[in-house]
């Protein structure tokens, strides 16, 4: 074709614009069949599929294909191959779920799943959290409300201080600025931070200790290690959940920051919450049932 | 006597945006109005300057009009400058968040940058070089003057009006949340204005052309700012929540507003970025060339099926969402029927170098041009593929969109419009040639690399993480948390961002390039360059 078109012979239409002209070649065959085939394709694709809009509905296409439909099939494919491990895993009690190894592996992957959809936005993909944030790590053996499979349970589905649910976990840390002196609240600081290395100033931690007896032991107990009924943190094991050094705890101590959990009993159904505990359990903190 | 109108309208709008400057409800707004109080003060002392002086009406109705063509050359590279270096610093952004510094936060973090760049290459960049080369290829090929006195000069300090007050919005959060027409009602109405205006000057040049027929590179052009036109202003109908704040409220809701949206997103790169850049490329291509357009059937009828057919493709980027599936279907099949009209352009303008293409060995203007068309013809082929439902799916939302609209952005819109500059600044300034081929031959390499890099990372990091999206094992569970995509992703963020370093350091050559020429070029001898309009 481009032999024919190298030609110099070709008419030019006669008009010229600016010194512009125009040959006067036909299409390409190629490009003008591709072109109609196209049209043809079109037209029978959309006879085959749901088009053309019509007074009360649109054509819905011989082949009777719908997204949502299809959509459906697929989630009710595998809702079906899973439904008789789901219905174990949200009957048997919690603790026989790691007994069984095949319930376990099929609760790991699936609870990793629900993980990674649900938990990740907060704490990580790996698990690991954000410290500073408020995000608590699952991956070690601190946990605020306990690390049992039970205990794990029940914060997920309840939630955390949320308004949602009326079984929520709640404790509430109150803002010592409107408790305390500012000098008090310094040396508490100093006491806190020497509970597990360094304070920032040694000689504020003996009168420290006083304002902590009185003022924090009722809930991060007398030594410090924190309560887990109330979701009191362990002050002792320098795992800070608002960051670590002066600055940050005096910040908490001050104007506490209270982290709040969504209850997921209304978002995922018994066995994916099930799944997600095991998962969190097996993560490496997780605890023998009491 | 039309000054005096002027000074009337002119006052009344500075005075009334300093009185918007001052009782307005948000700082986006009140900084908009200042922009829009010095561009009417401004406008009115230039204007009252050359009230009742001399006008040489004969004289000038001899000659082409031409110094809005070369604002707009300025105005076009600068620009230029200014969207690419945005957008090379947001795709470091995305590779390094930390670029996202606290204390500018609120103003220079991605979320504000992103539409500044999009906004900047597509409309300021791409948009001037689209009203200065409509204006100078409309006269040439008329034969006549621009129409509408020097209308023509308003339209283009109004719409760098519309793109400042634009991007003063993106900065301080104004917006109205659609891509590609983020800015708010304000900027909405002075667009309309102005596009209305420049419309005026184009069909008004067209009707008193000289020649009888009308170029093909002027349907094009034409059919770009009478669609831009009607797509603007339906996709923007939304109502003021008051006349001093910027917000304002759409009029259409949920899946019909995304459809409007859509509709008109897919037709600003149908009409923006395709149909008024063909126009270019109809002009600029056989002019550079010296050879005649290859086929007028094949440009009539690719012109008429391409505007036809474009229009009804919008829907393929709400595939699988809350559209029907029918408004899919038929968003699929236009699109892929608009495989071969696109296509019309590209064959149009490579075989229009048959007989010519040594020319490619010597002409790096030419080479840029010719790649340009080879970008154009690769990325109107993946489009279509793209809109495919089940390509759809795995493409959808990744980063292959980004890489197909980059390839078509840098390699049709930027080439051309580079070799438009290279092609016009020599005329415009009446110099004998560009200051120097080496530094055109430079920017072409480190342009296509850098497109390269872009669009080979893009390509890489999408597919991937479509596939990481859907991928999950045997009892049906996703295997990926988002995150995990996104890790997996940054390598190709860092080559995707030297990719942008090398087509940004190719725009500067160019910039300093075409300034040299102005400057060191040797003067053409003849005065015949501005030809009379006879």
């Amino acid at each position: 074709m481009s032999k024919k078109n190298n030609k110099t012979d070709v008419p030019t239409t006669g008009h010229s614009w600016d010194g512009i002209e125009e040959f006067d070649n036909p299409m390409p065959r190629w490009w003008l069949w591709t072109f109609y085939a196209c049209i043809v394709w079109a037209i029978g694709y959309t006879i085959a599929f749901p088009a053309w809009p019509l007074l009360r509905q649109a054509t819905p296409g011989v082949l009777g294909y719908a997204t949502r439909a299809e959509v459906q099939k697929d989630i009710e494919t595998v809702e079906l191959a899973n439904a008789t491990i789901n219905e174990t895993l949200s009957t048997v009690a919690l603790a026989d779920i790691s007994a069984d190894a095949d319930l376990r592996a099929y609760a790991t992957n699936k609870g990793a799943a629900v993980f990674r959809t649900w938990c990740a936005q907060c704490h990580g993909s790996g698990a690991a959290g954000v410290q500073a944030n408020g995000y608590p790590n699952l991956l070690d053996n601190d946990w605020l409300w306990g690390g049992s499979i039970e205990d794990i349970h029940t914060s997920i589905s309840h939630g955390i201080r949320n308004t949602q649910d009326q079984d929520t976990r709640f404790s509430e840390m109150p803002a010592f600025a409107d408790i305390l002196e500012p000098n008090d609240i310094n040396a508490v600081v100093n006491y806190v931070m020497s509970l597990s290395g360094d304070a920032k100033d040694a000689t504020q931690i003996d009168y420290g200790a006083t304002v902590f007896l009185d003022n924090c032991s009722a809930c991060h107990a007398e030594d410090g290690s924190g309560d887990r009924n109330q979701g009191a943190p362990n002050l002792t094991d320098a795992i800070w959940l608002y960051g670590s050094g002066y600055d940050n705890i005096l910040a908490q101590v001050t104007q506490a920051r209270n982290g709040v959990m969504p209850n997921w009993n209304t978002r995922l159904d018994e066995a994916e919450i099930r799944a997600v505990a095991t998962y969190v359990h097996s993560l490496g903190g997780g605890e023998a049932s009491k | 006597m039309a000054n005096y109108y002027k000074l009337i309208v002119m006052g009344l709008m500075t005075l009334l945006a300093m009185i918007a400057a001052n009782y307005g409800r948000d700082a986006a707004y009140q900084a908009q109005a200042l922009v829009v109080m010095l561009f009417a003060a401004t406008a009115f002392i230039v204007t009252l300057r050359n009230t009742d002086e001399p006008v040489l009406v004969a004289v000038r109705e001899q000659t082409y009009f031409d110094d809005v063509v070369r604002y707009g050359v300025i105005a076009t590279a600068l620009w230029g400058i200014v969207g690419f270096l945005m957008g090379t610093f947001i795709a470091f952004q995305l590779a390094f968040p930390a670029l996202n510094f606290a204390w500018a936060d609120g103003l220079a973090n991605f979320g504000r940058l992103r539409p500044l760049h999009t906004s900047a290459v597509i409309f300021a960049f791409g948009g001037n070089a689209l009203i200065a080369t409509s204006f100078y290829v409309v006269q040439r090929t008329s034969a006549a003057r621009l129409w509408g006195g020097n209308l023509a000069i308003w339209v283009f300090w109004g719409y760098q009006l519309v793109i400042l007050t634009a991007a003063i919005g993106y900065l301080f959060g104004a917006t109205q949340s659609k891509e590609y027409a983020e800015p708010e009602w304000f900027t909405d109405w002075l667009l309309t204005i102005v596009w209305l205006a420049y419309l005026a000057v184009f069909l008004g040049t067209i009707m008193r052309r000289k020649e009888k027929h009308i170029y093909v590179a002027n349907w094009f052009y034409l059919s770009f700012i009478v669609t831009v036109a009607m797509l603007h202003v339906f996709n923007n109908i939304s109502i003021p929540v008051s006349l001093l704040g910027s917000k304002s409220v759409q009029v259409f809701a949920g899946v019909q507003d995304a459809m409007t949206q859509w509709w008109y997103g897919h037709n600003a790169v149908g009409f923006f970025l395709t149909a008024g850049f063909l126009g270019m490329m109809y002009y600029f291509i056989p002019k550079q060339a010296e050879r005649p357009v290859y086929s007028y059937k094949l440009s009539i009828i690719h012109f008429w099926a391409l505007i036809f057919i474009y229009i009804w493709a919008g829907p393929h980027h709400l595939h699988y969402t809350a559209l029907p599936d029918w408004a899919a279907t038929l968003g699929m099949a236009f699109s892929v029927v608009l495989w071969m009209p696109s296509w019309g352009g590209m064959i149009n303008g490579l075989m229009t170098l048959s007989g010519a293409w040594d020319k490619l060995r010597t002409d790096p203007i030419l080479r840029m041009l010719v790649i340009s068309v080879g970008f154009y013809g690769m990325s109107t082929f993946e489009g279509p593929m793209m809109s495919i439902r089940a390509v759809n799916s795995l493409s959808h939302y990744t980063d292959w969109t980004i890489g197909h609209v980059h390839s078509g952005a840098l390699g049709w819109n930027g080439m051309i419009t580079f070799g438009a500059l290279y092609f016009l600044v020599p005329r415009l300034w009446n110099r004998e040639r560009l200051y120097s081929l080496n530094a055109v031959s430079w920017h072409f390499w480190l342009a296509t690399i850098g497109i390269v890099l872009y669009a080979a990372a893009m390509w890489v990091t999408g597919i991937m993480e479509g596939l990481m999206w859907r991928e999950v094992d045997a009892n049906g569970f996703l295997v990926n948390s988002f995150a995990d995509t996104v890790a997996a992703k940054f390598p190709m963020y860092v080559v995707r961002g030297l990719g942008g370093v090398l087509y940004l350091a190719g725009a500067v050559i160019m910039c300093w390039n075409l300034w040299m020429t102005v400057k060191r070029s040797p003067a053409l001898q003849s005065a015949t360059l501005v030809q009379p309009a006879e």
